[in-house]
């Protein structure tokens, strides 16, 4: 039986680990290389590294430290982070990436999932999807980093994303994003009703009840960062919480 | 294992990166090749892939590694196939139809049942039958919608099971055929590569 993943995020900006609270107010958290490593010997199933930098130089870097991260690291590894096109997913997956997220670009462009899955294969292909409730019910879609609000339904654009070759979908609720008060368990729900691609919650995570509650809503995976990088608690211990109430986990 | 000679068969637009960083972690400078007589030469060949299967063996054809490949393994050369590299073995695939795969093992390869998460992603139970050599229980970590159900004879089997049973890996003597990712599962796929490669070196000892 397939496990629950738990999944570390590394936010990456010019070369150092950061993670702010909504995606502003950036701290320094640390090497990527070395946290990576740390967090494979802790137990982590998988890692995702999203690339902040807001510049050409920061790209770059992105794509070296992408090569320094899987000269080490023997668990998968997912980037995302302003990848447009097949170009930039190539040149990823070339340095060491084993899946590609992609977010805005695929929001103004849907067909570009279906070029990814088609170069590289569906299991390759993710899509980030940042949502953000709807006073009257609901959720839609934002994207440049939370700036701007689509107007699309995200329920739908998640449907619609696995059709065309999403095989993997990066959920993250624009309204708990660093608050710490746990997932928002009603849109994970939401989307696990809908689609029938692995679904990973993140946003919003401080405890371990939270990352249980998350995965009896239907998520395969959770994700984190805060949580993990000031050490408020290790992999392992998560795993064995959850152990100790009847999730499967890999230990 | 300093100096092992390991070619990793290029299969088309697969991603090779994870594959390559494995194999030199477990000490062997790999080199990437669709060069058939580097194929059946090479001490030490692996056969990855990911994306469909039409694709995967057209370019094998074209490159005329599929009768390279059949003859390694039919000899007992060491020989490990990765993901869909084991479904190529296979007869043929439900995902591309009217595509042969170099039917070694004479299974087809299916879709995961209907009610399932497709693809499966992630770190599954691996349960090898007792007459496995090179593998052993542990997690490995998946990423595929297709498998092969059904054991081909002479073949010792290990298990998984997504929604039903399904063979998580094959092996024959040093002939070893994984659906899933050695090289992404951690300390476990790091142990079987290096079981891999120790029993190909003593098998061209005892040659």
């Amino acid at each position: 039986m397939l496990t629950t993943r738990i999944i570390p995020c590394l936010d990456v900006r010019d070369g150092r680990v950061v993670k702010g609270v909504r995606f502003q107010d950036l701290r320094d958290a640390g090497d990527p290389v070395e946290l990576a490593s740390a967090y494979e010997a802790c137990g982590a199933d998988e890692l995702v590294l999203l690339d902040v930098s807001a510049t050409p130089e920061g790209r770059s870097t992105a794509l070296e430290i992408v090569r320094k991260v899987r000269a080490r690291l023997s668990i998968p590894l997912t980037v995302g982070g302003g990848i447009r096109g097949v170009q930039a997913a190539g040149e990823l997956l070339e340095a060491g990436a084993d899946k590609i997220a992609v977010n805005t670009a695929a929001v103004a462009r849907p067909d570009l999932l279906g070029e990814l899955a088609d170069r590289f294969g569906r299991q390759c292909t993710v899509l980030a999807l940042d949502a953000a409730s709807r006073p009257r019910g609901g959720w839609e879609v934002v994207v440049t980093s939370g700036r701007e609000h689509t107007g699309n339904d995200a329920i739908a654009w998640a449907e619609e994303a696995a059709r065309i070759g999403a095989g993997e979908i990066l959920l993250t609720s624009w309204d708990r994003d660093g608050t710490r008060s746990g997932y928002d368990l009603e849109l994970i729900s939401a989307v696990r009703e809908t689609v029938s691609v692995p679904l990973i919650a993140s946003g919003g995570a401080s405890t371990p009840g939270h990352l249980l509650e998350a995965i009896r809503a239907g998520a395969d995976a959770v994700l984190a960062a805060s949580i993990f990088h000031y050490r408020e608690y290790s992999v392992a211990g998560l795993k064995e919480f959850l152990a100790g109430l009847g999730e499967e986990v890999r230990q | 294992m300093a100096g092992v000679e390991l070619l990793v068969i290029q299969t088309g637009t697969a991603n090779l990166a994870s594959v390559v960083a494995g194999f030199r972690r477990a000490g062997t400078e790999p080199r990437v090749s669709n060069d058939p007589g580097q194929a059946i030469n090479a001490e030490f060949l692996v056969l990855p892939g990911v994306g469909a299967m039409g694709a995967a063996m057209e370019n094998l054809r074209r490159n005329r590694l599929d009768e390279m490949i059949a003859e390694r393994i039919g000899r007992g050369r060491p020989t490990m196939a990765i993901c869909l590299g084991l479904q190529i073995l296979c007869a043929g695939s439900e995902e591309s139809p009217g595509s042969d795969g170099l039917g070694i093992f004479p299974g087809s390869v299916r879709r995961f049942g209907g009610s399932m998460v497709v693809p499966q992603m992630g770190w599954n139970r691996v349960d090898p039958d007792t007459n496995c050599r090179l593998l052993e229980p542990g997690y490995a970590y998946f990423a595929n919608s297709y498998r092969l159900a059904e054991a081909p004879l002479g073949w010792s089997v290990a298990w998984a099971e997504h929604g039903d049973r399904f063979i998580a890996a094959l092996e024959r003597g040093s002939v070893l055929a994984c659906q899933f990712h050695p090289e992404l599962s951690g300390d476990w796929g790091r142990g079987l590569i290096e079981r891999w490669l120790a029993m190909g070196r003593e098998g061209d000892r005892s040659c």
